[in-house]
Parts: C-alpha cells; structure tokens; sequence
C-alpha cells in the first residue's frame, strides 16, 4: 500500500530548504576570493551574467523535474528515459562522496565554537615550550592562528604518506556533528522542514551583525577599497578613476574571469547532486517552481556579494591591524636601541628618524637595520586566500584582534555552523530520498533505519579525515570528487530533458502541472546556451588537468612554518581517478546496464513466444 | 648617547659616599665614575662588579599617556629607595641603605643602568641577590606566585608601571605561566550538546515508533470492526445489503447530499 508522499508543510519551507542548501561556505568563503582577484567590481559582471545564462535555467530544470517526476534522481531520470538510471547513481554517488568530506568542516567548525568559550581564546597566544623559556618553535615560525589550525586542530603530518593516527578530538565533534544532522533528517521533511527556518535565517542574522560590526572597525575601508582597485601591474597615470575603470574593462576580456564565474554559479547552486530534485519531490505539483527558482538564485548571489563586503571590511581590519602593530615594533626597537625618549618617534615621523639615524649613527644603524622589517599594508592585504584557511586562519586572526572576541568568535563559528549543517541537508536528501523511494529498501527498514545508516557509513569513512593527514585528504575529496562528475552529470541532464525526453513533451507537462506556460527564454537555455557553457567549462577543465601534468598539493611543514608544495604519490592519484571515475562511469554503466536487461527480457519473450 | 668620558683614577673609593657620584659600566668591564660637577675618575672594580649591573627601561609615555610625569632625581632617588627597600628583605641584607644604590648613564629614553653595594661599598652585590631580592624568577612558576612576585608589583605600582613599562634587562623574561584548568572547557560544552542531541534523537525515534504502533494497530482494528459490521448485516437481514450504503468512505455523503439538493443548472 502507498502512503501519500510527505510535503513541505508549507511552499515557504521549500523555499527555504532550498536556501539553506545553496547558500553554503562557499558564499563566504570563495566568492570573495574570487571577487578579490578579479577586480572586485568588474568581476561582478560575468558573475551575473553567468547568474541569469546558466545558473537559473539549470536551477528550474532540476526544480521541474524533481516536481514532474515526484521522485529521488534516480527514479526522476529512469522515468525520464530508463537508459538515464545511471545518471541518478552518479548524483547519489557524488553526493555520498560530499556528505563524507563537507561534515568534516562542521566537525572543526564545532571545535571551534567549542574553544571560543575561553579567555584569552586559545588561537590568540603561543603556547610555551618544553622548558618554559619561550614560545613553542612551530607557533613562533607560523602565528598563533596558523598554530591552532595546523597544529592542535588538525595535528597535520608533513605529507600525505604519513597517515598518523584517528585524532579523537576531531572524532568526537564529527561524530557530533553528524547525529545532528541524523536528527535534522530523522523524520524527512517534517523535521527538515523545521530546521531550515533556522538555517536558513540565523546565517543572515549573523552577517548583518558582521556587517555592522566589520563597517565600523577601523581599517575596514583599507579593506573594501582593496576590493575595487587595481592590483598591481597597472600603471596609475592619469587619474585614479581613470585607470581603475581601465583595468576593470581589463578584466572583463580575461577568460579565466568568465570561466571561474561560471564555475562559482554552478556550484554555488548545488546543481546535479541530486539535492535539489529530492527537495522538489516534496512539492504540491502545482508550487509555481519558476518564481522560486529565480527567487533562490538570486538570494544566494546577493548573499555572496553581501558576505564579500563583509569579508573584504574585516580583511582591512586585520591588515590594518597586523601593519599598525609591525610599525609600533620597529618604533619599539629604534627607541630602544638608540635609546630616544619614549613617546618621540610616531607613525608619521618614522621614515625622516629613521635616515636621520642612519646618517647620524651609521655603526649603530647597520646593526639594527636587519632586525627592521618592512612594514607594508599592501602585503597584508594580498594574503587573500579561500577555503578552510580563510574561515580558520584569517578570520580567527581578525577576530582575535576584536573586543569581546568571545561573543564575535562564538557569533561566526555558529553561523558556519548553520551553513554547514543546511548544505548537509540537502546532501543527505540527495541520498535518502532515492533509497526510500525505492520499493525494496523500504520495505525491509523503516525511514529512520535508512537515515541512520548512511549517517553512520558515512561518519565512519569520515574519521579518515580525522587523522593527521586527513586534511591532505580532504583536500584531494574537495577538489577532485565534485568537479568534473558534477559537470558531466548536468550536461547528460540538460540534453536528456532537451533532446531525449523532448522538449515540447516536458513543456506541455509543466503547464499541465503548474498551469504557466513555459517561457521562450527557458527553452532557449534549456536548448542551447546552457549545455554549451557546461561542454566548454568542461572541456578547460579537462585540458587543465592533462596540462599540469602531476597534480601536487600543500603540505604543512612544521619546521619552517609554512605550506609547501609537494607532488602526490602514485597511489594516491589512483585514489583520484577512483573518485572521478566511479561516479562519472556509473552513467554509462546504467545505460549499458538497461540494454542488457532489456535485451535479455526481449529473448525471454521472444523464447516464450 | 653620551661619548665615552676620559678615565682618571679615583683616589678614593669613599667619594661613592655621599650619594653625589654615578657610576658608568664601559664595555670592558671597568667603572668609571663621575662626579655631578663634571669631573671624572676612574676606578678599576673588578671585572665581576660590572656584571652585577641591571640595565632598566621605563616606558613613561606608553603606559601612562598624557599623565606621563617626568623622569628628574626626584624619581631616581624614590627607585633607589625601592632597590634599597627590596634589597632589606634578602636576609643578611637588612642594612642595606639608599646610598648604596647607585644609578648611572640615565639616557632620554628614560633608562639607566644600577648596581647595589655592600655597606663596605668595595664591591657590588652579586646579581643573584639582587634578582632574588627584586623578585624576578628565572624559571616561570605555575600556579599563584603572588608572594614571590610581591617586590616586583611593589616596584610597579610605585611608578604606576607594570611588567612591560618598567623592564629590567639582562633578565631572562618571565613568562606568564600557562593556566590549565583541570577540565578543557571545550569538553565540558561539548558534552552538554553531545547529551543534548542524543536526548532530543532519542525521543524523536521513540515518539516514531509509538506513531508506527498506533498506525499498525490502527488498520487492524479497522478492518476487524468492518468485518463485524459486514457479518451482522449478512446476518441480521438475510440478504445482502447493498455495500455502498454500509461502507463508509467509498461514498462521500456530502457530495451525495449535496446533489440532491441543489437543482441542476
């Protein structure tokens, strides 16, 4: 007997699902990266661009069939054509892979949350070393922030080869992190529906109060001017205005520009996990999902925009911060080895003292000189880096700096915290919802059985990231285990709607379910411009790969201090073509898989008969 | 910085005494001493005693501001009386007085150089006495050492400086030993929401397994009384009555009624 299939208590709650799922880390965490090398302002041109090309199409295209088909992507596809069952694998496949690595980041992210409780915060000071005669060598050499991340969160090994043990602090708060997430999804979308009010709002809550906290720092506008302006290379003749808009059209004719907006918008939206059509399955038919398709998009794009302002006014802040304390050093150091009254040499005079040193005590001077850094604003500024590093070195560093740096603490790894756990929802329904549409798993196990045991494979594959390389390994998952699949996936999915099931078919099926006629812009993305983009982002892609040759990574050097480059050992490039390969062939495989079914069925009833 | 001034010799070490005199430690370990009034002199002390001096920096600006007072003799003689006071408390030095303190080469900076004198005044203070006296560990204790580092806080508050303000070089620094409570906070609050989420997982399931019962022995139930109903009537009348009119839910009787009711268009 069928039971009717759960719904979203209220088109809202889909709305925001949706939300909570597309607005991710990587809002706050790559966009502004990106907006930052290339050019701030101009960059925000192919980013819309792409936005209205690729990104709503192929969000309404997933949002309409989730809600046509009424089922998890597998089933979606096998209805659309039975030759397509492979695609829906892959989507489950490449989202089992996300689901194992991205709680990781919820997993460091509640250690975080958890550490902030404490005064002073435990990334702001060294730690002392073996014989309490100093600070300890690892964090001198690196900072106090780099120290914590690498050191007590991570316990990173020199190189991937190195696996270390399962750290258990990790390990608790990722096997926290994921019975929270089991119970988000323990009763389907009657509790999700529930908690995406909080995901999806509180981050929101947060960022406003970052924006008003991060304006008012001083040494915000370094930051936010930094956004906008040239980067070096660019001669600045003529006026400022002149040669910035110079460089911003400068900017627009650089390919790769255009390439990673449209790299960011594709997977900004989540597009091809699956998670999308699994949270349209749980529409009424007719939810108007093309208001809400372009409603989504668009939230998610303001909000990297606003999360990079935010970003980029607490960069100021840091850097600002880090270059006032470098010239109070070197201030300290002139007074004290010259012994000048204390109090006489300022920011502003600094530079004639020091020449009048120089050639007043030329000796003297020499000595010091090497001690004397160059202090420079621009060099702050420039580390601008993405990803984990972003959110745990350079944020904690800003906000170590901030009074009351608890509550700000606790404030930020909360929101990356709600983040996290909303992109997880939309992960573990990608997975869920075709495994309990699927008549003969769920006839066997209840919904809540299904969702715990995915919750626990998957938390006990994740405690691999867990151990001292496990950040080496995730970088290899969050790279390489997305990309490439995610791409193909979308293509095959675009092409099939277009040219497999018809577009005129599909067409007359939305109006029939949602009662508006399909407008010519969506067919001509659908048709045309959208697999085209998808097939060149692909095709880069592909020959960047084959270009670079070995694929090398960042490895954590603790005597030096610093990241350095090393090249992956054979086995774990195999590990890498394992990733992209078993979900990319799972496509054809399906197709082959379907053939071969149905041929042996036409010979038994060709036997039979 | 002063050049170095020329080196007589002192024909009597006792014009330490009255207080007038400072002496410079120059690199090679000698003492020159010089008299307030411009004239110098010289005296070889061994090479020991030049080791026995504490070079001290004070930061008068950076700590106090705009409220920064001036560095003048008046200031030296009330740090003289601090080292003199501290000096008291080492046992067997509880003779030591304010002339023996003997401060030198005060720069703009505001710092000086300062050696202590044994009341003989032919030799200085080993430099372990007057560390211990003044209270600087050379190894960072944990734990409360307010009692060891009572001289030193002394010596701050009376210039309204602290540890960072008012330094005494040559002194390995004292680190602030780390504070390790018994229990990493982190776990405490972990375990908090740890239990949190494992109470509010725990009645979710429960509370689903008590609605998959009910709806099990629902149906069931159903089916049981239907049953009945349907054996009663096939009892009861004899002939078997026309189903639709016994079972509910396969005619909606709102829409019968309503029919019937309303005249047609």
């Amino acid at each position: 007997m069928d039971e009717a299939r759960p719904l979203w208590a209220t088109p809202l709650q889909f709305v925001f699902a949706c939300i909570s799922y597309a607005v991710g880390l990587g809002n706050v965490w790559r966009f502004p990266y990106l907006c930052q090398m290339y050019g701030g302002g101009s960059f925000l041109v192919p980013y819309i661009i792409m936005l209205t090309v690729e990104g709503m199409p192929l969000l309404y295209l997933e949002l309409a069939v989730g809600q046509r088909m009424r089922q998890g992507s597998i089933g979606a596809w096998r209805t659309i054509n039975p030759y397509l069952s492979g695609v829906g694998v892959a989507s489950v496949v490449v989202s089992f892979f996300l689901s194992m690595y991205y709680n990781v980041i919820n997993a460091w992210a509640f250690w975080y949350l958890f550490h902030s409780f404490q005064d002073p915060l435990p990334w702001s000071v060294c730690p002392l070393n073996g014989n309490r005669t100093g600070y300890d060598e690892e964090c001198e050499k690196a900072s106090s922030t780099q120290y914590f991340w690498y050191r007590k969160t991570l316990n990173i090994s020199p190189s991937i080869q190195e696996s270390g043990a399962v750290q258990w602090e990790p390990a608790l708060c990722l096997i926290l992190a994921w019975l929270l997430v089991y119970l988000c999804i323990l009763r389907g979308t009657e509790s999700t529906g529930k908690v995406v009010y909080f995901t999806a709002l509180l981050p929101y809550c947060v960022l406003i109060v970052y924006l008003v906290r991060g304006l008012t720092l001083h040494g915000a506008t370094n930051g936010l001017a930094y956004m906008f302006t040239p980067k070096s290379g660019i001669p600045t003749r003529g006026s400022p205005a002149l040669s910035l808009l110079a460089f911003q059209m400068e900017q627009l004719a650089n390919p790769k520009a255009w390439i990673n907006a449209a790299t960011q918008i594709f997977f900004s939206l989540g597009l091809g996990f699956g998670s999308l059509i699994a949270f349209a399955s749980y529409n009424e038919p007719s939810n108007n999902c093309q208001k809400h398709a372009v409603i989504v998009s668009i939230i998610n794009s303001s909000t990297s925009i606003f999360a990079s302002v935010v970003t980029f006014s607490i960069y100021g802040f840091k850097a600002t911060f880090n270059y006032e304390s470098c010239l109070n050093k070197v201030i300290l150091l002139l007074t004290n080895s010259f012994d000048l009254e204390d109090g006489f040499l300022t920011v502003s005079n600094l530079e004639e003292v020091k020449s009048y040193l120089a050639s007043a005590y030329p000796s003297k001077y020499s000595e010091v000189f090497p001690q004397i850094k160059n202090c420079s604003l621009e060099s702050e500024l420039e580390t601008a880096v993405q990803g984990t590093g972003l959110a745990f070195i350079v944020y904690t560093e800003a906000i170590k700096n901030m009074e009351v740096s608890q509550l700000w603490s606790v404030l930020y790894f909360f929101m990356l915290l709600m983040l996290g756990i909303g992109s997880m929802l939309g992960n573990t329904a990608a997975i869920l919802t075709p495994l309990t549409d699927s008549k003969v798993i769920s006839s066997y196990l209840p919904k809540e059985a299904i969702s715990g045991l995915v919750c626990l494979v998957s938390c006990a594959i994740g405690l691999v990231f867990t151990m001292e390389a496990g950040n080496y390994w995730f970088d290899i998952f969050n790279d390489y285990a997305a990309t490439l699949p995610l791409l193909l996936i979308v293509l095959v999915e675009a092409a099939a709607v277009c040219y497999l099931y018809g577009l005129r078919r599909f067409e007359s099926d939305l109006k029939a379910m949602t009662g508006h006629a399909l407008n010519w812009y969506w067919k001509a993305m659908w048709g045309g411009v959208s697999p085209l983009l998808i097939i060149s982002l692909f095709v880069f892609y592909l020959s960047d790969y084959i270009i670079t040759g070995t694929l090398q990574y960042q490895a954590w050097d603790a005597s030096q201090g610093q990241l350095v480059t090393k090249d992956y050992p054979p086995y774990a490039l195999a590990i890498i073509g394992l990733l992209v390969a078993s979900s990319t062939m799972c496509i054809p495989l399906g197709a082959l898989g379907t053939f071969i079914v149905r041929r042996l069925k036409r010979r038994d009833t060709a036997s039979v008969a | 910085m002063s050049p170095s001034r020329k080196i007589l010799w002192a024909p009597n070490p006792s014009f330490l005494e009255a207080g007038k005199s400072t002496i410079k430690v120059l690199a090679d370990g000698r003492f020159s001493v010089w008299h307030r009034k411009g004239v110098t002199m010289s005296w070889m002390g061994p090479r020991e005693d030049a080791e026995n001096a504490f070079k001290v920096r004070l930061s008068l600006r950076t700590a106090l501001g705009d409220k920064a007072y001036a560095w003048d003799t008046n200031e030296e003689y009330l740090f003289k009386a601090m080292v003199a006071f501290s000096m008291r408390r080492v046992p067997n030095r509880e003779g030591t007085e304010i002339s023996h303190v003997l401060l030198c080469n005060v720069t703009q900076r505001v710092s000086f150089w300062f050696v202590v004198t044994d009341p003989s005044r032919n030799h200085t203070l080993p430099a372990v006495e007057v560390q211990s006296a003044i209270r600087l560990p050379l190894v960072a204790v944990s734990g409360g050492c307010s009692s060891l580092r009572m001289n030193r806080n002394r010596i701050n508050n009376a210039f309204f400086l602290n540890d960072q303000t008012l330094e005494f070089l040559r002194i390995p620094a004292t680190l602030a030993p780390p504070t390790d409570p018994s229990v990493p906070i982190w776990i405490i609050i972990f375990g908090v929401i740890f239990c949190i989420v494992i109470v509010a997982t725990m009645l979710l399931i429960l509370s689903g397994i008590r609605q998959h019962r009910r709806k099990n022995k629902g149906p069931s139930e159903m089916e049981d009384t239907e049953d009945k109903w349907e054996n009663t009537v096939k009892i009861e009348n004899g002939i078997p009555c026309d189903p639709l009119d016994m079972k509910g839910g396969h005619v909606n009787d709102a829409f019968v009624t309503e029919d019937e009711r309303l005249t047609p268009l």
